[in-house]
Order: C-alpha cells, then structure tokens, then sequence
C-alpha cells in the first residue's frame, strides 16, 4: 500500500471509522440492514464511475452484471436452504420440473458460486465489450446496447419462470452460509462484509485511477482517435475499465442478496440500469467518492420519499436527472473542488509561450 | 533509420465513386522534410490518412521494409508512423506531462501501466526541453496557446519515437516567430527521420522545404525542389499563379 | 406454407409498428444526433389525445382521423418545447442529453399517472379497423394492421417527400451534412433544429395514434417501445430513412419468426443477439454518412 497517500490513508481510515465504528452503534438494525443496501447500490456506482466518468462509457445496463452476480448467489443460498439433491422450494411450487435444470447444479458448490459471482459477470462484460469496442461501436451506440441488454436479461428471466422464479425472483432465504439470516447478529455481520468490500472496491478504483492506465483511459475518453495514432488499441483500454465495472456490480449484487433477501427482474432491468446511473452524476461521475456518495444519497432519499410520497419522488428524480446532468455535470464533488479553489490563491495563468529550444535533440 | 524512407505506389482512395487520391507516387528519402501542398480538395489530408490507416486505400504505401495498408491505425504507429492533425488534437483535460509520459509508452506492459508514474522517463523530459514546454509541464493541456499544442504535439511524436512524421498544417494559426520556431524544430527532428509536411503557407515551405510534391485533384502534378516547383508552368497555372 | 405466410404477414405488420415508432427517432437522432429518451413519453401523448379526444368527439371513426393531425401537433410542440429548453443547450453532449431526456421521460409519465390515473386505459376503434380480411382458412388478415401498415407507409413517402424536395427539407439536410457551412450560407440553424424536432416529435404523435389500435394505453407505454425503435435506428444507420426502413421490416421479421418457434423471451434475446452480430459487420449501420471526420 505504499501508493497511498497520507491524505488518502486518513481519508480511508475515516471512512473505516465511520462505517465500522459509528454507524453500527449510531443506527437500529434496521436503519443498519438499510445502510448496507445503500452500500451495495454505491459498489454499482463505483464501477459507473471508472467506466462512465473515467473513460466515458456510459453503460446503462450495469443490472445485468448485478443481476448476474445476484443470481449466482442467490442460487446458491437456495440449493443450500434445500439441501443436497433437493430442488429448491419455488421450483416444487411451481411443479414444471421433475430435476434440477443443469445449469443450476454447479451453484450448489459454494466454490464455484462464490467466484461465479464476480467472473461471470466480467465473462459477459468481456465478451459484449470485445465484440463491440474492436468493432468502434461507442458513445450513444453503446450505451443503448447495454440498455438493450438489460431489457433483454429482465425479459429472459421473467418468461423462463419455471427456472428463475419469474417476476417474483428468488427470495424467502433461511441462511447464508450456515448462519441464520433472521438473526440480528448475522445481518450485522453481512453489513460488516458489505462495508468492507466497499472500502475494497474504493481502493482498486482508486489505485486505477491514479496509475498510467487511469491516465490512459482518461485519454481514450477525450480522443480515441488520437490514442489509436500513439499506437494503442483503445478498444482494449475501454474493455479493461468494463469488464472491472462489471466485476463490481456482480459483487455488488451477490451481496445484495444477503443484505436485502431478494434479487427479482425488478431490480435489474432498464429502469433499475439507469438509476444506478443517477447518484453517480449527482455526486460527480469523474471523482472517487462522489458516486459512492451521491449513490447512497439518492437511495436515502428514494427510501424516505418513496413511501410517502411517491409521485413527488418520481418527479423528484426525473428533476435531479435533468438538472444536475445538464447544469451541473461534474456533480456535487464539482462544487466541493470549486469552494475547495477559492479558499487557495489562484495558479498562475499559462506564462507566455517560450520558443521551443532547438539546441538539444531528444534521444528517445 | 528505416532504409527507404517511404515510398507509395498508385495509391488510391474512393470515397463513394468519387477519387480524393487518384493514383499518386511517393518517395520520400529518410532525412528529407517533404511539403505537400496543392488546393483545397487536392488530397494532401486524405493521402496522409490513408497512409496512417485512417481510410481504406488501394495500391501500396511502403516503410522501411513494412506495407502499411491494410494495417489497424495502432498497429501502423506501432511501427514507427506518427501524425498531426489540423486542429491540434491533445488530451485537454491531462497535463502536458501526461499527454508526453502517454505517447511514450505504446509498448507498456500491464503491469507498468497499473502503477503510478514514479519518476518523469528520460524521453519525455528531453521532449519538454525540446519543445519548450518544461515549465509548463503540469498544466492542464486545454489551457495551452494554439501554438504550444502543436508543438505538444510534435512532442509527442519526438516521444513516441517515431521514424515517419505526418503533419498536416503545423503553422495553421502561428505567429511569425512561432512559425521559424517550428521550422527549425521541423530541421531537428528531420535529422535521423523521415517528415512529410502538408502546409498552405508558402513562406513557410520556401524557408523549411527540402523538398515539395504539389498535388493536384489527387494526382501528383510537380515534384522536385522548391525552385523546381515553382518554376513548373503547371504548378503556376493551377496554384501558385493564383496566389 | 400458409402459416410462414401468416407469421411473414405478422412480422410485416410488428415491422410497421417498429417502424412508425422509429420514424421519428431517425430524424432526431439519425439526423440530428440527439438520443431523446423522451421520444417514448411523444408516443404516449399521441396515444392520449385519441383518449381525451374521445371524450368530446363520440364517432371512433372521426377521431380517429382528427385525433392523426392532432397528436402530431401535440407531440411536436411537446418535441419543440424539449428542444428549445434543453437539448438546444446540450448539442456538444450526446451522452448527457440522453440522461437528461430520460428524467423527462420520468416526469411525463408521472404527470400522465396524476392526470390519467397509473391503470391502462382503453380507447375505441373504429367498426371498419376491427375486422378482418379473410384470404385463405388459415390467412387472415387484420384490418388494423393493415391500416397500421398503410399509415407506416404513407409517413415514410411524405417524410421522404418532405426531405428530399422542399426546401426546409434540403436545409435540414444541409444543417445535417455540414452544421458550419449551413449557419454561414445563411441557414438558421436553430430554426432548422426545433422544425426537425417538430417533424421527428409529431411522427411520435402519429406512431401513439397507431398503437391505440393494438392494445390499451398507459402512462409506461413509451419505455416499452423506445429501446427497440433506438435498436433500428442504430442498425440503420445514422442519417439515412431507408436503413431504418429495412431493419424495421427485418427485425419485425425475425421477432415473428422466432417467436413463433420459441416464446416471446427468447425472440427478444435473439433480436438484441442478432443487432450485435450485425453491428460486428456494419459497425455504423446499414447505410453509413461517409465523412473525414476524426469523429
């Protein structure tokens, strides 16, 4: 850990502190079991924001890698609630299938369902990303891609019902790796595991973002084609950045599932893609924290509002979409950087050009 | 130094039935700065983009021992071809020293690219010497004059190390001391490469041209020194004679 | 060999609806460049007004027939409104207009749930589009779809007559082609913009009068529909009407053909699997605009 700064250090002890000191002691069980939701949703958001804020790759359907990771471990709670050789409870209300479909089995091995969680998602993200970033499909053409793939996954798990639990999803979990999930204790300790998988995730984003290939990316967002003369292939530098947004928001969703008990098409069609989008721009898609941020303040407040009043949320969010990204698209952290330039004198302007010194030659 | 320089073949670019490069023949020896000029619509930018793998062409455009055509446009600057654009394009929103450390390091491994910059590579901090930018280095590049990104630019193609340079209107938008400047940037550089320069500024090519190709409705229609194009009654009918 | 016919005929006819619903959008977005999310909230307004028009005008007949130049009207000064406050503002920001118009999107069709109520709601058809055309036992022909048909048909020959002869057509093609040259001949682009936007909004206006025919309406009904019409579009290719034309039947096709052999999922997946195989050949779709750009 030697890349981090101090000012990074502190910054990641205070968030250590805050996560793991104050809020479970500050926060009911609910409000706690509430705040790891959130924070599954911000995992999302840190992914969005490396590829979207970073590297420009608006991805609208990052519920399909959610729901990939979220499926993954949700079969694998299910087969393990069952027991070993039963079917699990929905598929004998159901009563369409006499066995297990074969691509259930595997799941029932927590050593093929854990990993299953992170790579599946990364094997999708990279075979999409590879068919259509070496093709040069990108900017609108791409994010309307992944929104389709997104639509596409939700109708796909809904009409297979029999197998996938339909629109109801696979729910109703006894326990999560032998500990009983209606038991306090262990719901706090999935909120730990949530929390520190976050903190986790904020680190490699951070470690990308601040290493030549974070540069990189920034590059093949502004210019492709210029990146491409230097002697790139961006389409490999954009699939880097994909495949680990995709990586996140498969861990993202297989831990929603214990925190949450639920993982439906609901969750991860074209609606949920996008939302997941909307607390990234709040809190600023180009900085570290401020998806993460802004992901946990607009879940916050779509829980708060949502039950009351939910026209006026619905108006509300539409309102955030249309006035933050089009008035303020660098987000809160924006604003932070900007107080942040006043309170410090100016830099100089650019001096005036010098001529370039033609006395040495560059010997490269 | 690449043997031949570059050497095209009947080259050839058809955008929708419509010829923007007719069948054109080049050689440019190494150490030789090339201007291309010719009119508007002549195919002096189309040439250079067909030759960096931006448009698809027929015929042949030789490096060294290496066919060009054919080839994605990384692939090609891999091998040692770099290019300007019209409008200065760098990274606005990276540092000058990043745009530099960026061009520098096409042959980066993983592992590298996942680690921070430690230390400035000796390329780059030569390239900000030569292109005059040292003091600038941790500026944004957006905020640069017009002039100090083009010659970011030309930086980047010093640091990229490449044998093959392709500027296209480098003194677009300079001032006169800027333009000499370049030029003698332009004599520097040319020393162990091969240039090929696309320019409207006729000054400009008399001080720097060792060479010139005038292009005409994408043909070759004069080549030789500048006293030699000038003095071509072609030339002075379609070109110069205008101006 | 009857039934290929009649699944030929159905795919025909999901074509027309695909391709009325992304008539529009090859203008504002082909044209234009500008991914309005909104477009599906335009479809909804049409489809509304048949409903309100109702009301006052009982023949479902006549309504029909005014309720086509109404809706037109009522979604395109929805469309020139969009484009006057926002988008207008956002030309260099593809990617943020489509976030912006999807939180439009969001508000229309709240405001549609607060007016309208969050249930569907039905409107009448008329007699005559509610029978149907009997050619063989097996091949019936429903009046609807052909009227669906027709009606797709008849908007892509005026939308093609308007482009290519009258003069706001040539200038949007001018403004298309080379924005910059455009505004220094003269042309005012802005006009030029918030009229495209006008023509692309109000054929959203007619497509929501169509799916009146099919099937109740509500207030969700655009999120339904905008992603497939943005699929044709993008496989169409950028700044040409008959790419979208040719995917629209293609694609309505290829859903009835897969359908009929598998579930409605499963053409679902396969169409979105088949447009990235597509995209893998003609990466910038059917037709292209073949620029220099470094875009």
């Amino acid at each position: 850990m030697r890349s981090l700064s101090w000012r990074a250090g502190a910054g990641f002890a205070v968030g250590a502190v805050l996560l793991f000191g104050v809020a479970p002691f500050a926060l009911s069980d609910f409000r706690l079991s509430l705040l790891a939701k959130y924070l599954c949703l911000a995992m999302v958001a840190v992914g969005i924001g490396l590829a979207w804020g970073r590297g420009g790759l608006l991805t609208l359907g990052q519920g399909v890698f959610f729901g990939l990771g979220g499926y993954a471990m949700a079969m694998h709670m299910k087969l393990a609630d069952a027991g070993p050789g039963e079917m699990p409870d929905f598929m004998q209300l159901y009563g369409q299938l006499d066995a297990l479909p074969w691509w259930w089995r595997p799941f029932a091995n927590p050593a093929f369902a854990l990993p299953a969680t992170v790579l599946l998602p990364m094997l999708v993200a990279f075979l999409l990303g590879s068919l259509v970033f070496r093709r040069r499909v990108r900017g609108a053409y791409f994010a309307i891609l992944s929104q389709a793939l997104a639509a596409a996954m939700a109708i796909l798990l809904i009409g297979q019902q029999g197998t996938t639990g339909g629109t109801n999803g696979l729910t109703d979990f006894q326990g999560f790796f032998g500990y009983d999930l209606d038991d306090p204790v262990n719901q706090r300790m999935v909120y730990f595991i949530v929390a520190g998988v976050l903190l986790l995730l904020l680190a490699i984003a951070r470690q990308l973002m601040r290493s030549r290939y974070g540069e990189l990316l920034v590059a093949v967002r502004d210019s492709e084609e210029r990146v491409r003369f230097l002697g790139y292939n961006p389409a490999n530098v954009k699939l880097v950045a994909y495949v680990t947004a995709a990586g996140m928001a498969g861990l993202a969703g297989a831990l929603f599932v214990p925190a949450v008990g639920i993982i439906n098409p609901a969750l991860i069609g074209i609606v949920p893609s996008i939302e997941f989008v909307i607390g990234v721009a709040v809190g600023g898609r180009a900085s570290l924290l401020g998806p993460v941020l802004g992901a946990v303040a607009v879940a916050w407040a779509k829980t708060t509002l949502s039950e009351e009043f939910p026209a006026a949320w619905t108006y509300l969010q539409g309102l955030l979409f249309v006035l933050v990204v089009a008035f303020l698209p660098g987000g809160l952290a924006s604003v932070v950087r900007l107080l942040r330039r006043r309170r410090r004198p100016p830099p100089d302007p650019a001096p005036v050009s010098p001529a370039p010194v033609v006395a040495q030659e560059v010997t490269a | 130094m690449s043997g031949t320089g570059l050497v095209v073949r009947d080259l050839r670019v058809v955008f929708d039935g419509f010829a923007a490069v007719d069948g054109v023949d080049l050689e440019v020896a190494p150490g030789d700065i090339r201007f291309l000029i010719g009119p508007n619509g002549a195919g002096k930018t189309t040439l250079v983009d067909a030759v960096t793998g931006l448009v698809k062409a027929t015929g042949s455009a030789r490096f060294g021992d290496e066919e060009l055509l054919g080839r994605p446009v990384h692939r090609i600057a891999r091998m040692g071809v770099g290019r300007t654009f019209q409008t200065a394009t760098v990274f606005e929103e990276l540092t000058v020293l990043q745009n530099l450390d960026i061009a520098a390091g096409a042959g980066r491994g993983a592992l590298t690219l996942l680690r921070r910059r430690r230390s400035v590579p000796a390329a780059v901090s030569a390239a900000l010497e030569t292109i005059g930018l040292a003091a600038l280095r941790d500026l944004p590049a957006g905020s640069l004059a017009h002039g100090q990104k083009q010659w970011l630019e030309i930086g980047m193609l010093l640091v990229q190390d490449v044998k093959l340079l392709l500027l296209d209107e480098p003194v677009a938008g300079m001032s006169h001391d800027e333009r000499d400047a370049t030029g003698e940037l332009l004599r520097v550089v040319s020393a162990d490469r091969t240039v090929v320069v696309i320019e409207h500024d006729m000054d400009f090519m008399r001080n720097f041209a060792n060479t010139v190709t005038v292009l005409h409705a994408g043909k070759v229609l004069s080549q030789g020194t500048v006293a030699q194009v000038q003095a071509d009654p072609a030339v002075q009918q379609v070109y110069l004679g205008v101006g | 060999m009857t039934v290929i016919v009649s699944q030929l005929f159905t795919g025909v006819s999901i074509g027309a609806v695909l391709l009325l619903i992304a008539l529009g959008l090859s203008l504002t977005f082909g044209q234009m460049g500008v991914i309005n999310m909104a477009h599906g909230e335009f479809i909804m307004a049409g489809a509304y007004t048949v409903y309100v028009l109702q009301k006052v005008i009982t023949g479902a007949g006549w309504s029909l027939l005014v309720a086509l130049p109404l809706a037109f009207a009522v979604a395109g000064a929805m469309g020139v409104l969009l484009e006057f406050l926002l988008i207008r503002r956002l030309y260099a920001r593809p990617l943020d207009t489509l976030l912006v118009t999807w939180g439009v999107s969001l508000i229309l069709q709240q405001l549609a749930r607060d007016i309208f109520g969050a249930p569907n709601v039905q409107t009448r058809a008329p007699d005559a589009l509610t029978g149907n055309i009997k050619i063989t036992d097996d091949l019936v022909l429903s009046n609807n779809r052909l009227f669906i048909l027709a009606l797709a048909l008849l908007a892509v020959v005026a939308l093609t007559l308007v482009l290519r002869f009258s003069s706001l057509g040539r200038r949007i093609r001018a403004v298309v082609q080379n924005r910059d040259l455009a505004a220094v001949s003269g042309i005012p682009t802005g006009r030029v913009d918030r009229l495209t936007f006008l023509i692309g909004s109000g054929l959203a206006g007619v497509a929501g009068v169509a799916l009146t025919l099919l099937g109740p309406i509500g207030p969700t009904m655009g999120t339904n529909v905008i992603i497939d019409a943005f699929l044709v579009v993008v496989a169409g290719g950028i700044g040409h009407l008959k790419g979208s034309v040719i995917v629209a039947f293609a694609l309505g096709t290829l859903q009835s053909l897969v359908e009929y052999s598998t579930t409605v999922s499963v053409a679902k997946v396969g169409v979105f699997v088949a447009i990235v195989a597509f995209l893998q050949w003609r990466p910038q779709g059917l037709f292209t605009l073949r620029t220099r750009s470094l875009a």
